[in-house]
């Protein structure tokens, strides 16, 4: 279920992860763009977490709210306005909600990717996060439709992220700073798929 | 510091730092002490703004990015030059809330231009912060200067990156705002600039971030990237070293042949430093590339040598040349007075 305290739990489970993970992100940055993803997502979801500690959200519109606002003032670079317009758009979704499932989480992700794909104008196919978020909103579609439970679609959903990013290091890079590489971008995972498929697994231990 | 993490081959390299959340701050701190007499400072949200502003009835031109190019953009405000810089952690883009305040707090009621480098995360950034000023009755103009040739504009990329040609904007619309132009106006002296500068970087070596502490890239001992951009991200090529002046010839090639140049025109010229590399070197190489525009009929008529756009402690170099005329050279020569820059005051 998704529900104000398993938003808060995987929130804060977020931000242990990209701080374990912020040197691995960056290096996979460094190989491609310029290596401070890890550090910015880091920054931005400590900035979340002291954000919800000081104004807790009473419900979960306002929670994926807080949550986009911190996200765009703190992290910069293009990862701040495209995860702060995903939970801005996801959110939405939200509106006199607290308790809510697969259905939802469906909408979440497809409005949320919506606004990335608003923002950065990128495709599936062009090595970036969007490479591991289509893929597990498929797999969270086609597990509503052969009736599987929202623990085991979020499971199907991190697993479609995982291999599409993996799916990544094959690609010529179309967009953001990587694209500059060209053909050199290719044989390398591309970091916001990296963090993406992280947000994505951490969602469906909390859900 | 540096030991934490999953990946960690190689060594750190040493830097001047304290602690590596810090270094903006505190670096601003020091400008505040150095140039309190030309510059204040607003901490939350980052910002540094000319004492002197807002300037009533005057255009605003708001420039900023990320930190560890300085001086540009904080050493470019002042008197002709930038109204505000928004400085964001170490190249990462500022966020929209700094742009917003930023632009509000400079705002003369007769408008404020946006100058954005060609960086996805900057023109996103910079962009969010337009709208919101826009929404509230703010008249804003963003112009994003992409010079770097050493990028193929094509639908394949995020576009030419923004690099040197943004200092020599900044100077000439800056002027051009500080004379009494209106927003009209100066932004047709930016667009100027979009259209007539290019330039191109190389890189000796790489450099490291404070927060991660290692090389961002590996590059060999008798090996350089072409086409560096100023983040340390990779350029077009990588090569072994050759003699300083075969490898101007090699910049300085494509950025005069992008911009339609023919016998007896008038340009300006940045040599420029990328943070590492020592200004007998830069003057050396400066030598070489006013030679062959001079060979081909272009004359380099004003100049900047030095470091202005920098990639922290990189070892390398960038050219830009701008095509002048009477209009642009009359607002370069008109004075100046910021941390990095300075006459006709």
């Amino acid at each position: 279920m998704i529900t104000i305290e398993s938003v808060k739990n995987w929130i804060f489970d977020l931000d242990k992860i990209y701080n374990e993970q912020k040197l691995y992100l960056s290096e996979l940055d460094s190989a491609i763009g310029d290596g401070d993803h890890g550090v910015n997502l880091a920054r931005g979801f400590d900035t979340v977490k002291s954000q919800w500690e000081k104004t807790p959200p009473a419900d979960l519109a306002s929670a994926f709210k807080l949550i986009s606002m911190a996200l765009i003032k703190s992290v910069g670079g293009s990862a701040g306005p495209l995860y702060g317009t995903f939970f801005m758009r996801g959110g939405l979704v939200l509106a006199n909600k607290n308790e809510t499932g697969l259905d939802e989480w469906i909408e979440v992700l497809d409005k949320g990717i919506a606004g990335i794909v608003m923002m950065g104008k990128a495709q599936k196919g062009d090595k970036t996060m969007l490479d591991a978020l289509y893929p597990a909103l498929e797999a969270l579609q086609k597990a509503k439709s052969e009736g599987k439970t929202f623990a085991d679609a979020l499971k199907a959903s991190f697993e479609a992220a995982e291999t599409g990013m993996k799916d990544t290091i094959p690609l010529l890079a179309k967009k953001g700073r990587a694209s500059y590489l060209g053909e050199r971008s290719i044989g390398h995972q591309d970091p916001g798929a990296t963090s993406s498929a992280m947000l994505l697994k951490s969602a469906s231990q909390f859900f | 510091m540096y030991s934490e993490g999953l990946i960690n081959k190689g060594g750190c390299m040493k830097k001047l730092i304290n602690n590596p959340d810090n270094v903006v701050k505190e670096a601003m701190e020091g400008m505040e002490k150095a140039h309190g007499d030309i510059l204040k400072i607003n901490y939350d949200p980052a910002f540094i703004a000319r004492k002197d502003s807002p300037k009533k009835g005057k255009v605003a031109v708001i420039s900023g990015g990320g930190s560890g190019h300085e001086p540009m953009h904080g050493g470019l405000v002042g008197f002709g030059m930038l109204d505000a810089a928004c400085p964001g952690a170490v190249f990462t883009s500022p966020t929209p809330d700094q742009m917003e305040a930023a632009t509000k707090a400079v705002n003369g009621g007769a408008g404020v231009l946006h100058l954005v480098k060609n960086y996805t995360g900057d023109v996103m950034n910079f962009q969010m912060a337009a709208d919101i000023c826009a929404s509230e009755g703010i008249k804003v103009e963003s112009i994003i200067i992409d010079d770097d040739v050493a990028v193929k504009d094509s639908l394949y990329t995020a576009g030419r990156r923004g690099v040197g040609s943004t200092v020599l904007t900044e100077k000439i619309i800056g002027s051009s705002a500080e004379r009494g132009d209106n927003l009209e106006t100066v932004v047709k002296f930016a667009k100027y600039c979009k259209d007539n500068g290019r330039s191109m970087g190389m890189a000796l070596t790489s450099c490291a971030l404070p927060s991660v502490g290692k090389p961002i890239f590996e590059i060999g001992d008798e090996d350089i990237e072409m086409g560096v951009g100023i983040h340390g991200e990779p350029g077009r090529e990588r090569m072994k070293i050759k003699p300083a002046n075969e490898l101007v010839d090699m910049m300085i090639e494509p950025v005069l042949s992008d911009i339609s140049l023919k016998n007896g025109d008038e340009i300006i010229m940045m040599l420029n430093g990328m943070g590492g590399t020592p200004l007998i070197e830069l003057y050396l190489l400066f030598n070489r590339a006013v030679e062959v525009a001079s060979k081909k009929g272009i004359k380099t008529v004003r100049c900047l040598v030095g470091n202005y756009i920098t990639s922290l402690e990189m070892q390398g170099f960038s050219i830009t040349v701008m095509k002048a005329n009477a209009d642009i050279l009359k607002l370069w020569d008109a004075p100046v007075h910021t941390a990095a820059i300075r006459w006709g005051i």
